[in-house]
C-alpha cells in the first residue's frame, strides 16, 4: 500500500501540469483577444507619437510574435519561477507582489474556510439531529447562505457593523498607525508571533467581517452536505447498535460525524477553490490588498505579466490542494486503497 | 412476574406533507405501525414475533428497546416502566437489554476495528477498563467461532463475510450479558449455509444467560424451531398468539393458516383448512374498519367488516383475535 500511495501521489502530482498549462493558455489566449491593451492602459487613447508608442512596446516585449511571447514566458516562470515584471509598475518583479499580497489572501481565506466549516458542519449536524422545524430552519438559512452575492452582502455588513453599529472597520487591513513585523505577511499570526496586542486587535477587527462575508456564504453548502449525509450515518443500524449498548449520545453523534466526514472533506477541497475566487470578491468590496484586488487591478489594466503570473499561481495552488484532499481521504477512510 | 411485559402498546408515524405543511406543523395522517400490542416474555423465554414485511414486527423491537419513542402503552422491564425513563437511568438499563440488528453490512461502523466494537460498551458501562475489555472481547470472539482471534480482532468491518460479522454483532451484545435479547431477522440476509450454525450461536448464549429473547422474523419455520411462543403480526396488531406448537399445530386465525400453508413441506399438510389469502398487505395509513384482516380473508363476513375482534382464548394460553377463529 505504501508504494501504492507513493505512485498515486506522483501520478496526481504530475497531473498537475496539464492543468496549469492549459489554464495558462486559455488566460493568454484570451487576453490578446480582449479589446484594448497595456499600451492604451497606461498611456490613454490620446494621440501618442508612432516612435514613442514603438519604444514602448519593444521595452513591454510586445512587438515580438505571439508564438514568443507565448513559450517565453512559460520558459521563464516553468524554469525560473520568473513571472515576469509589471507593466504598469514598471520593472517591479510580480513575483515580489505575489509574496506580500498572497498571505493577506491566504490569511482571509483561512479564517472564512474556518468560519464556513465550522458553521456549516454545526447548522448541518444541528438539522440531521433535531429534524422538524429546526431541520427546516437550517435548509432555509443554507440556502439563503448558498445564493447570497457576496458583494451585496459585504456592503450589508459593512453598513450594519461598520456604519450604523460603528463597531468594526469596514475596509482596510490595519488602522492607520499600526505597524506589524512582517513575518509570514499574515498579519493576525505575525502579531501574534511577536506578541504585538495592538497590533491583534486591530488585524482581527479588520479581518471580521470580510471573512464572516466569506464563511457566511459558503456555510451553505456545507450544512446541506453535513445534513444529507450524518442524516443518512444516523439511520444506519451501527449508529442504533451503539445507542443499545449504551453509548453516551455525544459519542454517538462524534461516531456518526466521523463516518460522514469523506463527502465533507471532498466539498472543503473543492471549497478551498471557490474560496479563492470568493476573496476576489470579497477583497474589493472590503478594499483588501490582497492577490484579490490585485488580479482585479491587472485586468483593468491589461497587465499581461501580473495576470498570466497570478493565473499560473492560483491553478498550480488548487491542484495541489485537490491532491491534500486526496491523500487526506486515505487517512481518514481505511476502506480507500491507491 | 414476566420479565418483560408490554401493554397496549402503540406507535404512530405521522405522514409528512409538504413544506408549507411541515412550516404550519400540519400532519396530513399517521401510519399506524404498530396499533395496540400487548404480551409477556419471561426469563428463559423466547417469544418469535412473526409477519409480514410492514406489519409492525421490528417497530415492536424497536419500541421496546425504546430505540424509537411509542405514542402510547407501557414496556415493563423487570418491574420498571422503561417508557418513562430519561438520561441515565436508561443509558444504564441498556445494558441489560440488546438488540441484534438484521443487515449485516449495516450494523457494524465502518471504521473502528471489530474489536474494540465489542470492547467499548464494556468500557463505557464502567464495567472494566480498556484493556481487561480488550482482552473480554478477545474471549468473546473465541467463543463466536472467529479464529484465530489475533486475525479478526484489528479487522474493520469491511473485511468480513456477513456471516462473520454478524458473529461480531452476537458478540458485541452478549459481552454484556444481557437478560433481554431482541435478535430482529437476526439470520434473513445471511447466507442459507450458515444460518443454522449462526441460529444455534443465539440459542447457546440464551441457555447460558436465561435470557428472554423476542426472535422476529417474517419465517414461520425459523420462528418454529427457536421459540417457546409465537405471536403472528397483522398490519400493527397481534392476531394470534400462542405456544410455538399450539400455534403451528393448531392455528386458529384464518391469517395463521394461510402463513402455514405458504410453508413448503416434504410431508402432507396436517391443517385442517387449506386457506389461501387474496390481495396485498393492506395500507397502514389506511387501515380497513373492523377486522383489519377482512378485506383479505376468505372467511369475512358482515361482522368483521364492522366490528374489532377482541382476543379471545382458545386453549390454555392460545390467544386469537377472530370472529371466526377455526
Amino acid at each position: 500500500m505504501a508504494r501504492g500511495i507513493g505512485q498515486y501521489i506522483l501520478v496526481r502530482a504530475l497531473m498537475i501540469i496539464p492543468t496549469v498549462l492549459i489554464l495558462y493558455t486559455v488566460v493568454f489566449i484570451i487576453l490578446r483577444i480582449l479589446p484594448g491593451d497595456p499600451i492604451t492602459a497606461i498611456l490613454g487613447t490620446k494621440n501618442i507619437p508612432p516612435e514613442q508608442l514603438a519604444a514602448l512596446r519593444k521595452q513591454l516585449g510586445l512587438d515580438q510574435s505571439l508564438v514568443t511571447q507565448y513559450f517565453d514566458y512559460l520558459y521563464k516562470a516553468a524554469f525560473h519561477l520568473d513571472f515576469g515584471t509589471s507593466m504598469t509598475i514598471r520593472g517591479r518583479p510580480i513575483w515580489e507582489d505575489i509574496k506580500t499580497r498572497f498571505p493577506r489572501t491566504l490569511e482571509l481565506t483561512l479564517y472564512g474556510f474556518t468560519i464556513s466549516v465550522i458553521l456549516g458542519v454545526l447548522t448541518g449536524l444541528i438539522a440531521a439531529k433535531k429534524g422538524g422545524k429546526i431541520d427546516l430552519s437550517m435548509r432555509i438559512y443554507s440556502i439563503i447562505a448558498y445564493t447570497l452575492f457576496i458583494p451585496w452582502f459585504g456592503l450589508m455588513l459593512q453598513l450594519i457593523f461598520g456604519i450604523w453599529l460603528g463597531w468594526l472597520p469596514t475596509s482596510g487591513i490595519l488602522d492607520a498607525g499600526v505597524h506589524i513585523k512582517h513575518i509570514t505577511g499574515m498579519n493576525t499570526l505575525d502579531a501574534l508571533l511577536t506578541g504585538n496586542w495592538t497590533g491583534l486587535k486591530s488585524a482581527l477587527r479588520h479581518i471580521i467581517l470580510p471573512s464572516l462575508t466569506l464563511g457566511i456564504v459558503l456555510s451553505g453548502a456545507y450544512t446541506r452536505l453535513v445534513r444529507a449525509n450524518v442524516a443518512e450515518v444516523l439511520s444506519m443500524d451501527y449508529i442504533r447498535a451503539y445507542r443499545v449498548h449504551g453509548i453516551p449520545e455525544y459519542k454517538v453523534t462524534l461516531y456518526a460525524l466521523k463516518n460522514a466526514f469523506v463527502p465533507i472533506v471532498t466539498l472543503m477541497g473543492l471549497q478551498f477553490a471557490i474560496l479563492l475566487g470568493g476573496a476576489v470578491l470579497t477583497e474589493t468590496t472590503f478594499s483588501w490588498p490582497g492577490m484579490g484586488t490585485y488580479l482585479v487591478h491587472a485586468i483593468e489594466s491589461r497587465d499581461y505579466p501580473a495576470i498570466q503570473g497570478t493565473v499560473i499561481f492560483f491553478s498550480f495552488l488548487v491542484g495541489l490542494i485537490s491532491l491534500i484532499v486526496d491523500v487526506v481521504y486515505a487517512l481518514i477512510d481505511p476502506r480507500i486503497k491507491y | 412476574m414476566p420479565l418483560l411485559e408490554v401493554v397496549d402498546l402503540k406507535k404512530y408515524f405521522p405522514v409528512e406533507g409538504g413544506v408549507i405543511d411541515r412550516l404550519l406543523g400540519r400532519v396530513k395522517g399517521y401510519v399506524k405501525a404498530v396499533d395496540g400490542v400487548s404480551f409477556t416474555v419471561d426469563r428463559g423465554e423466547t417469544l418469535a414475533l412473526i409477519g409480514e414485511s410492514g406489519c409492525g414486527k421490528t417497530t415492536t423491537g424497536k419500541l421496546v428497546l425504546r430505540l424509537l419513542e411509542p405514542t402510547s402503552g407501557k414496556v415493563i422491564f423487570d418491574g420498571v416502566d422503561i417508557t418513562r425513563l430519561k438520561g441515565e437511568d436508561l443509558r444504564r438499563l441498556r445494558r441489560r437489554m440488546q438488540m441484534i440488528f438484521q443487515d449485516p453490512f449495516a450494523n457494524l461502523d465502518p471504521r473502528m476495528p471489530v474489536g474494540d466494537q465489542i470492547a467499548e460498551p464494556l468500557v463505557e458501562h464502567g464495567i472494566m477498563e480498556w484493556e481487561e475489555a480488550r482482552e473480554e472481547a478477545y474471549k468473546m470472539l473465541e467463543r463466536v467461532g472467529l479464529t484465530p482471534v489475533e486475525d479478526f480482532y484489528d479487522r474493520l468491518p469491511l473485511n468480513l463475510s456477513g456471516g462473520q460479522r454478524q458473529r461480531v454483532v452476537i458478540a458485541r451484545a452478549m459481552a454484556l450479558k444481557p437478560d433481554f435479547v431482541v435478535a430482529d431477522e437476526a439470520v434473513s440476509m445471511i447466507d442459507v449455509s450458515m444460518r443454522a450454525s449462526i441460529v444455534k450461536l443465539l440459542l447457546r448464549f440464551k441457555e447460558e444467560f436465561n435470557q428472554a429473547m423476542i426472535f422476529i422474523t417474517h419465517d414461520i419455520s425459523v420462528g418454529r424451531l427457536v421459540a417457546d411462543r409465537i405471536a403472528v403480526m397483522y398490519l400493527g396488531k397481534i392476531v394470534e398468539i400462542g405456544g410455538t406448537e399450539q400455534v403451528i399445530n393448531n392455528p386458529a386465525h384464518p391469517y395463521t393458516q394461510a402463513l402455514l400453508a405458504a410453508v413448503p413441506t416434504i410431508e402432507e399438510k396436517k391443517l385442517k383448512m387449506k386457506l389461501e389469502i387474496k390481495g396485498e398487505v393492506a395500507d397502514p395509513k389506511n387501515v380497513p374498519p373492523g377486522c383489519r384482516f377482512h378485506p383479505r380473508c376468505p372467511l369475512a363476513t358482515d361482522i368483521c367488516m364492522k366490528k374489532e375482534p377482541e382476543m379471545i382464548e382458545v386453549e390454555n394460553g392460545h390467544f386469537v383475535a377472530c370472529h371466526h377463529h377455526i
